[in-house]
């Protein structure tokens, strides 16, 4: 094959310009773009749950189907109450009865009885939607129903959510659902009509034993985010990087 | 080029531009990057209003004590003072307009929220007293004898 210089330096102009195209495609962002990628600096909604304090009264999963009107017979609710108990053999029974929407009376899970002596650990775990930083479930959704606020709470828009269940499946932590009534995928915000407000969530007030509390991250005077920075503090299914926002005390590795 | 290249192209072309109008139409004005960035941010702006609008039902006790003064001293001076009184009274909404009257939940699951004895000896439900409910006095509400504003043993009704 022959090359003239002529070929060879239109190949090399050719070549380079290709090669630095797809730098155009990476543009400056406006001084306003900046701040918006770095969200507002002043708040970002976090959660403390000291599972030492919770006793499972599950007023808090009552308090929730009320305040957000997720139908209180049905099998679906924002935020639950798991009990656990970890026995000598080493088995861990777990159980959530309707959500403990009526709390724990029964000492017996599912039937099933256990003699004090044999029990090691026994204790309760609040649940609800962590507002990941990375929040896989706003990934997922194919028209835009889902979205992070720059304050940090993950909100769906009951307009637009078109039902098709991709968020309920990429949820690693299960607190998505599919509304009954609005035909939407539903799940925990916060309560972000009551923070915008001032409020606190309506389960963080009607816990009477200061098991919940919500904070702003990003005030380090705030006293809840001072036990999260200085205290020993877990969250869960850490090792799928969805960088949850809801810090537990107490946690156990049983818990799951 | 010949028209059987051309043709099809411009079939095409106009169904480009029939979605684009459509889209234009069909989206609404609003929606756009409005969060950190196109993967978490992307959405109708208007929905973080519509949220916030979502009526408020638990007011909260010092909502109570604006008119029942002496049942929140009552209830704040007692073992009982970390109770919301909605928690038992059931959510204010816009009382006393609407509703009229509060729908006061006095049955024994409630008490047994707490008060059931369960074996839990890494949570603090074991410090508080539990009854067998089947054992205790079955089928009496708990508040013909124990007043749940001043829940004190020494007390009892």
């Amino acid at each position: 094959m022959r090359c003239s210089r002529r070929d060879l330096l239109a190949m090399a102009l050719t070549t380079t310009a290709a090669a630095i195209l797809p730098v155009t495609a990476f543009r400056f962002l406006s001084q306003a773009e900046v701040k918006v990628a770095l969200a507002d600096p002043a708040l970002r909604w976090g959660f403390l749950v000291d599972t030492e304090k919770c006793v499972g009264c599950g007023l808090c999963v009552k308090a929730c189907k009320l305040e957000n009107e997720t139908p209180y017979d049905a099998p679906v609710t924002r935020t639950w109450v798991e009990r656990y108990i970890i026995t000598k053999d080493d088995q861990t029974h777990i159980d959530s009865p309707r959500a403990a929407r009526d709390g724990f009376t029964d000492p017996r899970i599912r039937g099933e009885a256990f003699d004090p002596a044999e029990v090691t650990k026994s204790f309760f775990v609040p649940k609800l939607c962590n507002q990941c930083d990375s929040p896989p479930c706003v990934q997922v959704c194919p028209v835009g129903a889902t979205y992070q606020t720059l304050d940090g709470v993950v909100l769906i828009d009951r307009k637009w959510c078109i039902g098709c269940g991709y968020c309920i499946m990429a949820c690693p932590y299960g607190v998505r659902f599919f509304h009954p009534v609005h035909k939407v995928a539903e799940k925990c915000n916060f309560c972000y009509h009551r923070i915008s407000q001032g409020l606190k969530p309506a389960c963080v007030q009607a816990c009477p034993f200061g098991a919940r509390e919500i904070c702003n991250l990003k005030d380090a005077n705030d006293p809840i985010t001072r036990i999260i920075m200085t205290q020993r503090v877990a969250v869960t299914k850490d090792e799928y990087g969805t960088k949850p926002q809801v810090f537990y005390i107490g946690l156990d590795r049983n818990v799951r | 080029m010949n028209n059987h290249i051309w043709r099809p192209l411009y079939v095409v072309l106009v169904i480009i531009a029939f979605f684009l109008v459509l889209r234009y139409f069909l989206v609404p004005q609003d929606f756009g990057v409005h969060g950190v960035n196109f993967t978490y941010g992307y959405h109708r702006a208007g929905d973080i209003n519509d949220w916030q609008a979502v009526p408020i039902k638990y007011r909260g006790r010092e909502f109570c004590n604006e008119c029942h003064p002496d049942n929140a001293a009552a209830n704040a001076s007692s073992k009982h003072a970390a109770i919301q009184c909605e928690n038992c009274h059931g959510p204010a909404f816009d009382h006393p307009e609407a509703p009229e009257k509060l729908i006061l939940d006095t049955s024994r699951d409630l008490c047994l929220r707490c008060h059931a004895a369960l074996h839990t000896p890494s949570s603090q439900r074991s410090l508080i007293k539990g009854i067998d409910p089947d054992t205790h006095n079955p089928a009496i509400p708990c508040s013909d004898c124990h007043n749940p504003h001043k829940p004190d043993l020494e007390d009892m009704q």
